[in-house]
């Protein structure tokens, strides 16, 4: 047997083995790049990097709403050592249970190598102190964010609040946020959210096998953070501020639109509250508290309180009876108590004293024309239907009903009933005018809004069209509204028939009209006051809807103070002190009186 | 007989000693690269790894410098003294020993741990080549094969009482050098076909199956029947189809083998179902790809439950170490991540990178391109010793150097095969590169005892 040919044998099985494992080689590194990809998912950390909110100004830039840094202390259980926890807990103000349950919850989500948050949202200050000890405690670290401020205090539900993330918007964004993400929940951080948030950025780093992650050693180009776009609001800082102080002791609202804009230049919804409440640590213990308080405060009377828009409804009724020709500004209606009551001595109005008066039986017969005008002659019920199908597409054109495309969230639309409505309610053809005449004066199954109240004052103001109101006026400082509310909405009612009306509401703030008293001096406001009936024997709400100066409108307003009696003495002087405010940045000293009356008021008990 | 008086570095093979340089200041960047800590960037460090294996390079040149000024002679004179000494080792190191991992494989000396199963290699090769050279043994008849076996078998069983198998893995290297020397080509085929059917015996056992009157048994049985019914078919066909003449040694052939395949897939199934511990049954499983479905990264979709599944506890986790080496050898790519930069080797993501996973740091930084090359290298010198053991005129000298050829090669079979995932998860080193004074300075000598010996070949009759 010749064994020097074994050598080739041997010689062969090891080249074998050594292409076999080449081709193994390039199975694994050139072939597939599911192991490189595997590699990246293992070692590569994205640390997300929050970009501080844009911020919020006024309108004439003052800052509402800005950021603030805070520490949030975090631990990794499984990096920690023995150490003093009578000392750490004095110095962090918690206790060893805080830190036995944060540990707890590691273990039983199994992450107790990772970061888990314990104590939250220490301020700078606070933090200042602790920054100095930590060093000692081994396992533990501080991580910065920002939160919200609001140096004015105001404005607390128009701005709305910042807050983690729910379940259901972390589904609804998918991809967007991480769950530990924090998102506008409501008021302008909800509704410019997108424009706030900025762009999150990227830190690429590595993670190592236990966890740690190593800022600065992957090389990989990190994506900068982009801060969120500031805001130039519609707001007027010191109206707005002031709206809350006259409302102070008050369940109710105030609702500023510049007319011509659509700008809302207050919005007011009282009680109101400071928003720094909602900010930080403190934040869980005063939701609770706000969302417990009877009088309610978080919620936004302003967009979401609806109510029965009472005798303003008159003014709306007035256009529309001349809009659809059933009457003329001439047309007289016996004050006919029978039906229907009313006040003060009047008896044979014309269009423009009715309003003055707030004649309610005018305003029955107005309706009454309106809705009974013999499209069927035959049946009064089928009659009853098409006229009102015309009365609601009216009354429709005011944006009663809708959302008015406002940029604010969670606005309701109230309720303008039509045919469909009673048809539900009676039954078809089982109800008349007569069923249905308490809407004539505003009363009955009509809801509106305060914010739909001052839009009708912004038509009134108009004579006939409207921008729908928003709380934005330039995106970025120096830009521009969102492209809707550059378009003006028409009712394509004639200008003549809103002069009319204009000029008796006028009379309403003049010796004789209900809301003179509230008159400022050399302002023209022309108003219209409400006092809107209360089941249960409760004091009647207040209301009040107005515009000034009369020949070149700069604000328009409604306000509603809820159980406070009647709106020529409640509410007109809270609308009349905001226009002098607004128009002549003082309060006269004519006027100072009322303002104390306002002031002294305390209707919260009631 | 030629000048004695010639330069003691006269007829080196310079090229063997290149190969082993590269080799080992190779192995010392990827064990840099593996094992650097913050703040002690020096190479030479000796609180660190890198520095130690700096230090066992030291040792080892001058090692192996005074290993080339000797006469190769006295290696032949005192090799029965020399595998005397290194199994005198492997006792102390039962008894005195460290246990590290439950094997008491290291003798505790200073800061140092001395290895002896890798010392022991050397003197197997001298006694085996002085015991061949010797006896003209061709292992033809059982007497040599039983001092052979001898000769192998004591510092193995020693081994095996650390217990560490995976150096006694390495010691199947003596088989080539028994087949070279004359031990006849069946043993590697029933070795080949051993591990075949092995491995089928494994798989099969692996598995539960419902029979009929037995109820859930292992899935060998299956295996074992359909051998059984394959050796009656073979049994008629013979029957038929041989001629008379030759039918009675066939059908003798037939029955042992039956017998033989059939004991041995059942006790390879039984071995590997009873026997061994838990741990070690997990790695025949995971290596053969049974179990590797369970604890597979799971990427897909889902991005941080992969890291989380990496980054879970992983001591009772034998795929972990697999899955992970696998990882870095692929995410080298073609051209590697660049020296240094080999995200899972800087991440501790693979246990043992700087020993036994050295090969996956060398694949992750320096890719396909330098894992090629090493493993070409690697080849290129095994059949380099290979054609300088067949260039001996002494007989010594060439079985020492198919000794020293196997040993390499099935250091490199089975510690490469092990990180690419075609091998199973044994902790053996990968000589020269991988960190470790007792390898390096155990495989150092272990070469260039042969390259002293390589280097007096014409000067020693035939």
């Amino acid at each position: 047997m010749n064994l020097d040919a074994r050598r080739i044998t041997i010689i062969v099985i090891v080249c074998f083995i050594g292409i076999t494992y080449v081709i193994r080689l390039f199975i694994l590194q050139v072939a597939s790049g599911k192991l490189a990809d595997d590699a990246r998912a293992l070692t590569e950390e994205e640390i997300p990097m929050y970009p501080p909110r844009g911020v919020i100004y006024d309108r004439k830039g003052v800052p509402l709403v800005t950021n603030q840094t805070v520490y949030n202390l975090m631990v990794v259980p499984k990096k920690v050592k023995p150490f003093d926890t009578a000392a750490f807990c004095k110095l962090l103000t918690i206790t060893k249970a805080d830190i036995d349950k944060t540990f707890q919850r590691a273990k039983d989500r199994g992450e107790f190598h990772k970061p888990q948050l314990l104590v939250e949202q220490i301020t700078p200050s606070d933090y200042a102190a602790i920054s100095e000890q930590l060093y000692k405690y081994t396992g533990f670290f501080a991580e910065s964010r920002t939160l919200r401020v609001y140096p004015q205090g105001i404005g607390a539900l128009f701005l709305g609040d910042v807050g983690k993330i729910s379940p259901k918007e972390y589904e609804q964004r998918k991809g967007d946020y991480t769950k530990q993400e924090y998102i506008g929940k409501s008021g302008i951080e909800k509704a410019y959210e997108n424009e706030l948030r900025g762009v999150k950025g990227i830190n690429y780093a590595f993670r190592d096998n236990r966890g740690n992650i190593k800022e600065g050693a992957n090389d990989k180009q990190d994506k900068p953070a982009v801060k969120g776009t500031d805001l130039i609001c519609t707001i007027d800082a010191e109206l707005q501020r002031y709206g809350e102080k006259l409302m102070q002791n008050k369940r109710g609202c105030i609702v500023a639109i510049e007319p011509k804009t659509g700008e809302i230049l207050a919005l007011v919804s009282a009680p109101t509250y400071d928003p720094n409440l909602l900010v930080g640590r403190i934040r869980g213990h005063n939701f609770n508290v706000l969302n417990n308080d009877p009088q309610k405060p978080l919620f936004n009377r302003a967009t979401q309180a609806q109510y029965r828009p009472g005798s303003i409804f008159k003014l709306a009724q007035s256009i529309v009876a001349l809009g659809t020709g059933a009457i003329t500004p001439q047309t007289r209606i016996v004050c006919n108590r029978g039906i229907i009551g009313c006040h003060g001595s009047h008896s044979n109005d014309d269009l423009e004293m009715a309003i003055v008066h707030s004649c309610n039986p005018y305003f029955r017969g107005v309706m009454q024309r309106v809705v009974e005008a013999d499209r069927d002659p035959s049946n009064r019920f089928r009659d009853a239907r098409l006229g009102l199908s015309v009365w609601q597409d009216y009354i429709k054109r005011f944006g009663f009903g809708s959302d008015l495309h406002t940029d604010l969230p969670g606005v309701k639309t109230g309720l303008v009933p039509g045919v469909e409505f009673y048809d539900k309610w009676y039954g078809k053809e089982q109800w008349a005018f007569s069923t249905i005449y308490s809407l004539s004066i505003g009363e009955g199954e009509m809801q509106v809004t305060p914010l739909q109240m001052a839009n009708m004052a912004c038509i009134l103001a108009n004579k006939g069209w409207y921008v729908p109101p928003h709380s934005v006026k330039q995106i970025g400082v120096g830009g521009r509204p969102r492209d809707e509310f550059l378009v003006k909405y028409d009712l394509n009612i004639p200008t003549d028939y809103f002069t009319t009306v204009v000029n008796a509401m006028e009379k309403v703030l003049q010796p004789g009209g209900t809301a003179w008293r509230a008159a400022p001096k050399d302002i023209v406001v022309c108003g219209k006051t409400g006092t809107v009936q209360n089941a249960g024997g409760k004091e009647d709400h207040a209301v009040f809807v107005c515009f000034a100066p009369k020949d070149d409108p700069k604000i328009a307003l409604a306000v509603y103070t809820e159980n406070a009696g009647f709106g020529g003495t409640w509410s007109a002087p809270v609308a009349t002190l905001l226009i002098e405010k607004y128009l002549n940045d003082s309060i006269a000293e004519s006027s100072k009186a009322r303002e104390k009356t306002i002031l002294d008021a305390n209707f919260l008990d009631r | 007989m030629s000048n004695n008086r010639t330069h003691p570095l006269a007829n080196v093979d310079w090229l063997s000693v290149l190969i082993y340089v590269i080799l080992v200041i190779f192995g010392w960047m990827n064990i840099y690269s593996a094992a650097v800590v913050e703040g002690h960037p020096n190479p030479c460090d000796i609180s660190q790894e890198y520095g130690k294996q700096f230090l066992y390079m030291v040792i080892s040149f001058f090692l192996c410098l005074m290993v080339l000024y000797m006469e190769g002679g006295f290696f032949n004179k005192f090799a029965p003294f020399l595998y005397g000494l290194f199994t005198l080792l492997l006792v102390l190191v039962l008894i005195i020993g460290k246990e590290v991992h439950g094997n008491k494989a290291w003798i505790q000396i200073g800061g140092f741990a001395l290895q002896p199963a890798e010392f022991a290699k050397i003197g197997i090769g001298l006694l085996l080549a002085k015991y061949i050279a010797n006896t003209k043994a061709k292992f033809n008849n059982w007497e040599t094969r039983l001092w052979a076996g001898v000769i192998i078998g004591i510092p193995a069983a020693l081994i095996l009482l650390q217990p560490d198998v995976g150096s006694l893995l390495t010691f199947v290297a003596f088989i080539f050098v028994l087949y070279r020397e004359g031990l006849s080509g069946n043993v590697l085929i029933i070795g080949l076909g051993g591990i075949v059917f092995g491995v089928t015996s494994v798989i099969a056992g692996h598995g539960r199956l419902n029979y009929p009157i037995f109820g859930e048994q292992s899935g060998v049985y299956l295996l074992m029947f359909i051998v059984f019914l394959i050796a009656i078919v073979l049994l008629v066909f013979s029957l038929n189809f041989v001629v008379p003449r030759s039918r009675k040694k066939v059908l003798w052939v037939l029955a042992i083998s039956t017998v033989a395949v059939l004991m041995f897939s059942f006790s390879v199934s039984f071995l590997v179902d009873k026997v061994l511990k838990p741990h070690q049954k997990s790695r025949i499983y995971v290596t053969l790809g049974l179990e590797e479905k369970e604890s597979e990264v799971e990427t897909e979709g889902n991005e941080e439950s992969a890291a989380e599944a990496a980054i879970v506890e992983k001591d009772d986790d034998p795929g972990y170490n697999a899955r992970m080496a696998k990882i870095a050898v692929g995410n080298g790519g073609f051209l590697g991540q660049g020296f240094m930069q080999g995200p899972m080797t800087k991440n501790k993501y693979v246990p043992e990178r700087w020993t036994d996973f050295i090969f996956s740091v060398v694949a992750e930084e320096w890719g396909f391109v330098g894992s090629v090359l090493l493993v070409g290298l690697y080849v290129f010198f095994i059949v380099k010793l290979i054609n300088m053991a067949e260039r001996q005129r002494s007989q010594f000298s060439r079985v020492y150097g198919y000794c020293v050829a196997s040993i390499f090669f099935m250091h490199f079979l089975i510690n490469v095969g092990m990180v690419i995932g075609l091998a199973p998860i044994i902790g053996i080193p990968l000589p020269f590169l991988s960190y470790g004074g007792s390898s390096l300075i155990g495989f150092s000598l272990l070469l260039f005892i042969f390259i002293r010996l390589d280097a007096e070949r014409l000067s020693i009759f035939k």
